[in-house]
Order: structure tokens, then C-alpha cells, then sequence
């Protein structure tokens, strides 16, 4: 097997790996919209990045987890609905990222690689980011794994029954944005939310604990990514979507499938 | 200030606005242990406002409040929806308040007549089941004080009267107090010790018989319901409570 497809199917098994959970999370939560938020701040990222000079992933690190902590405060007001905050910011940070990588007159960026993902131009420094970053997000998930089950199921009890509810949503935002920032190079900043969403949705019909669905929806990911990539190797077709495709595809057919017993 | 050990709770003086509105304006609320102290009033009226102060889920404009150290409270909320992508059986909800083993599980829900709910789906529950395993969640907490936010919610008549035999039983079997909020007046009458009539202050407050007498009861919820109203007292003979806590006929 050639190297670049390698380090684009460990690169593609380790996001899965990531996206499983946090995708779980994300639906249980209803956070979908939460998640393209932060994705569409990317370009600030890069070109946070190229201004100063450091690696890109870790500029959209760093506005991830600012848009984070402002979403985070955000979302105390009452103002605003906060699918109306999330636009907002969503909106607002795409375009101002855009505007700021047109003024950089130096810097020539392939728009496609970041909305789409990249994954078959996975360098070594990108699997870095991916094991190590995975490895971080993940266990700060699993630190904060049974708090946010008691937050999912409802805040206030949660909070009476002694859990720090602000810290542990606090932490979660900011494991979710270290999540988005780093599996943008496999899916860009349009498609990193389906990778999160759908393979955790695909697992929910077979899936009788949070844990297994949580697992499941990682190993899912994973036939994603190797369905993804044979795909777009056997008809020349853009990795990113292809693996996109290949989960929306298992999810019909997920639902098409005799239902188990009620879990 | 000193309080005797039975007081488990003491709310005085507690004022608070929003949007330039008084939602409560000098209210007093004491609890004490063995106590059912019902809150009643209209919609609107602030009941679920002043139970969330007493959690400490909000924070008053200003006023007292006095909790007992160390006291341990069991919150029922009022509605609890669990979304159909969440894969949760209800001894894993039953874990999720207090690490139990599945022995303590069980004995919780045989407590509240809900033993054989403890595989189900969450999701899947009835009203009158999602009450009891919910009551059963509050009990894993070995509550000094139980605090209910309209418990009988989405349950039919009959469920309802049962629920309250539940909880005057469960007063009984482990002498904590109890504050329950509800809207509805002739099933709750006959499991309360002490009435708490609000409508942004306290309108009156006394023992069920009495309350209902009083004139700004009357005011409150009109004539025609003060004058009719009669003391429910519910006979479970003729009635049957399986074991899934579904009532069935015989």
C-alpha cells in the first residue's frame, strides 16, 4: 500500500476513534449546531496561523477553544435563542476569516482542503496532532463521562445531587473544540459535524448503554473512513465527501434494518 | 440565629423580581422533619420559582435562608424527558444520582412499587412509572428532606391518589420532610400536614381543613371549588398495584 493512503486510513481511524463519543455526546445534547459553530471558525484559525507563523492546526486550536469559552458566557444570556447566538458566531467567524485570508496577499490557500478535508495529504505532524490531541480530548471526555450523562438527562437535578454543572459544560465545550480543531484535517470545516453526528446516530438503534453506542459509533466511523477512502482511490473522487457518503449511506442503511428489541 | 434540629429548612423575608415584576415578595417557609408541607396556587404564582430558591438553583433579591448542616435533599424535578437517542435503562439512571450497587437499585424501586422497571428503557417509561423511578432516584439519596416539584404530573386520577399514598408512606417509613408543589386541591388535601397557599406572597397557611376555610383560599381558587371542595380519601380496595407499579383493574 502506497505510504500517503497509510497515513490517511490511521489518520481517518484515529478521528473515528475520536468521533465516536463526542459525536455521541453531541447528539444526545443536541449540539449539532454547536459543533459547525466552531468548525466554521477555522479560517480565523489558519490565518491566525500564518500570521503567526506557528502550525495551523494549532491556530484553529486556539480560536476553537476562544469560541468556545465565548459561546460558554454566551449562552447565560436571555436575550437571544441560542441557535440565533450560535449563527451569530458561526456566521460571523466564517466570513471574517475569509476577509482576513483575502488580505493576506502572500498566503494562497486551497479553499477546497479546508472546507473538505485533506485526509490524503495526511503528513506525520498531522498524525501527531490526531494520537496526540485524540489522546487528550478523550481522556478529559472520559474524566467528565459521568457528570455529563447526569447533565444530559437533566441539568438541575444534576446540580441539586451536588454536580458542578458549569465546570463540567465548561470543560465539555472545550474538549468538543479541541475535537473539531483537530478533525478538520480529515473532513474541513463543512463536514467535520457529520462525522461527529452521523456515525453516532448510525449506532443509537443498536446500542443499549451510552458506553456501547459511544464505541460503536467509533468503530462505525472507522468502516467510514475505510469505505471512504476505497471509494475515492476506485473512482478519483474527493476523500472528505467520500467518507461523508459512505456514513450517510450505512446510516440509511442502519435504518432500513429490522429493529432489535426497544433499548 | 438558632434553630431546633427538627427544622431542616427556614426560608423568611424572601423577595425577588424579574423584568421589574415581583415573583415573590415576603415569603416565609419552614420545614421540619416528619413534615408534608404542600404549595399550592395558581399558575404563575411562583410555586416552582420559590422551590428552586430553596434548592439553590436561584439566588433571591433578598431574604434568609436556613439550611439544617449537612442536609440532604432529594429533588424530583417537574417534567424529565429523555430523548429517544439516549440508550438508558433505568438502574443506570438510578446510578447516576448516587453510586449504588443494583441490590440498592432494586430496593429502591420496591419501595415506590416499580421493581420490575429496573432493565426498561428510560424513554420508554409511562408518567406514572418515570414518577416513581424518579421519587425512587430522589430516595437513593437517603433524603432528610424530599423536595417535589408537582409529583403527580401526567399521571391519571387514580395514579395520582396513589402517588400521594406513596409519599405520605414513605414520610412514614423514614420520617424525612417532605415539599411538594401542586396545582391540583382535592388529592393533595388528604396527604398534607400543612397547606402553603401562594400567589407571589403567602396567602394563607395552615392544616388542609383549616386553609380551605380561610377567605383568601376561597378568593383564590373561587367558591364554587372552596365550598365543594372535600377531602379526598382514597380506597385502594377495589384496586389492584402490580408489581410494575401499573394500576390495573380487578
Amino acid at each position: 500500500m502506497d505510504d500517503f493512503l497509510l497515513r490517511a486510513l490511521m489518520g481517518g481511524f484515529g478521528v473515528a476513534l475520536i468521533a465516536g463519543p463526542f459525536g455521541s455526546f453531541i447528539v444526545w445534547r443536541r449540539l449539532a449546531y454547536f459543533g459547525d459553530t466552531l468548525a466554521h471558525s477555522a479560517f480565523l484559525g489558519i490565518t491566525l496561523g500564518f500570521l503567526l507563523e506557528i502550525n495551523l492546526t494549532l491556530g484553529v486550536l486556539l480560536v476553537c477553544q476562544l469560541l468556545a469559552v465565548l459561546l460558554f458566557f454566551g449562552q447565560r444570556q436571555r436575550q437571544l435563542g441560542s441557535d440565533t447566538l450560535l449563527g451569530i458566531f458561526s456566521h460571523g467567524s466564517l466570513s471574517l476569516g475569509l476577509v482576513c485570508l483575502a488580505f493576506m496577499d502572500d498566503v494562497r490557500v486551497d479553499l477546497f482542503s479546508y472546507l473538505f478535508g485533506d485526509v490524503l495529504a495526511m503528513g506525520r505532524i498531522d498524525l501527531y496532532w490526531i494520537y496526540g490531541g485524540g489522546l487528550v480530548a478523550l481522556s478529559g471526555l472520559l474524566w467528565l463521562w459521568r457528570p455529563l450523562l447526569a447533565i444530559c438527562i437533566h441539568e438541575d437535578l444534576a446540580r441539586v445531587e451536588g454536580v458542578a454543572v458549569d465546570r463540567v459544560n465548561l470543560g465539555f465545550l472545550a474538549l468538543v473544540a479541541l475535537a473539531v480543531a483537530i478533525m478538520m484535517k480529515v473532513a474541513g470545516l463543512l463536514l467535520v459535524t457529520s462525522l461527529l453526528i452521523i456515525p453516532a446516530a448510525t449506532a443509537r438503534r443498536f446500542a443499549p448503554t451510552p458506553e456501547i453506542m459511544a464505541l460503536l459509533a467509533s468503530l462505525i466511523g472507522c468502516l467510514c473512513v475505510v469505505g471512504g477512502l476505497w471509494g475515492s482511490w476506485q473512482w478519483d473522487t474527493p476523500a472528505g465527501p467520500s467518507i461523508v457518503l459512505c456514513a450517510t449511506l450505512l446510516f440509511l442503511l442502519s435504518i432500513l434494518m429490522p429493529r432489535r428489541r426497544s433499548a | 440565629m438558632s434553630f431546633d434540629a427538627q427544622i431542616l429548612l427556614d426560608v423568611s423575608a424572601v423577595h425577588l423580581k424579574m423584568r421589574g415584576r415581583d415573583i415573590l415578595s415576603d415569603v416565609h417557609l419552614r420545614i421540619s422533619s416528619g413534615e408534608i408541607v404542600t404549595l399550592i396556587g395558581p399558575n404563575g404564582a411562583g410555586k416552582t420559582t420559590l422551590l428552586r430558591i430553596v434548592l439553590g438553583l436561584l439566588s433571591c433579591d433578598s431574604g434568609h435562608l436556613y439550611q439544617r448542616a449537612g442536609l440532604r435533599i432529594g429533588y424530583m424535578p417537574q417534567r424529565l424527558q429523555v430523548d429517544q437517542t439516549f440508550p438508558l435503562s433505568v438502574q443506570r439512571f438510578l446510578g447516576l444520582g448516587a453510586r449504588v450497587t443494583t441490590h440498592e437499585a432494586r430496593g429502591a424501586l420496591e419501595e415506590v412499587g416499580g421493581a420490575r422497571l429496573l432493565d426498561s428503557p428510560v424513554h420508554a417509561l409511562s408518567g406514572g412509572e418515570l414518577q416513581r423511578v424518579l421519587l425512587a432516584r430522589a430516595l437513593l439519596r437517603r433524603p432528610d428532606l424530599l423536595v417535589l416539584d408537582e409529583p403527580v404530573q401526567g399521571v391519571d386520577v387514580h395514579g395520582q391518589a396513589e402517588l400521594y399514598e406513596l409519599i405520605t408512606r414513605i414520610r412514614d417509613l423514614r420520617g424525612c420532610g417532605v415539599l411538594m408543589v401542586s396545582h391540583d386541591l382535592h388529592l393533595v388535601m388528604a396527604s398534607t400536614d400543612r397547606v402553603v397557599c401562594l400567589n407571589h406572597h403567602i396567602c394563607c397557611t395552615g392544616a388542609p381543613e383549616v386553609v380551605t376555610l380561610a377567605p383568601e383560599f376561597v378568593e383564590l381558587f373561587g367558591p364554587v371549588v372552596g365550598h365543594n371542595l372535600a377531602i379526598y380519601t382514597h380506597n385502594l380496595a377495589h384496586r389492584h398495584l402490580d408489581d410494575a407499579g401499573r394500576t390495573k383493574e380487578i
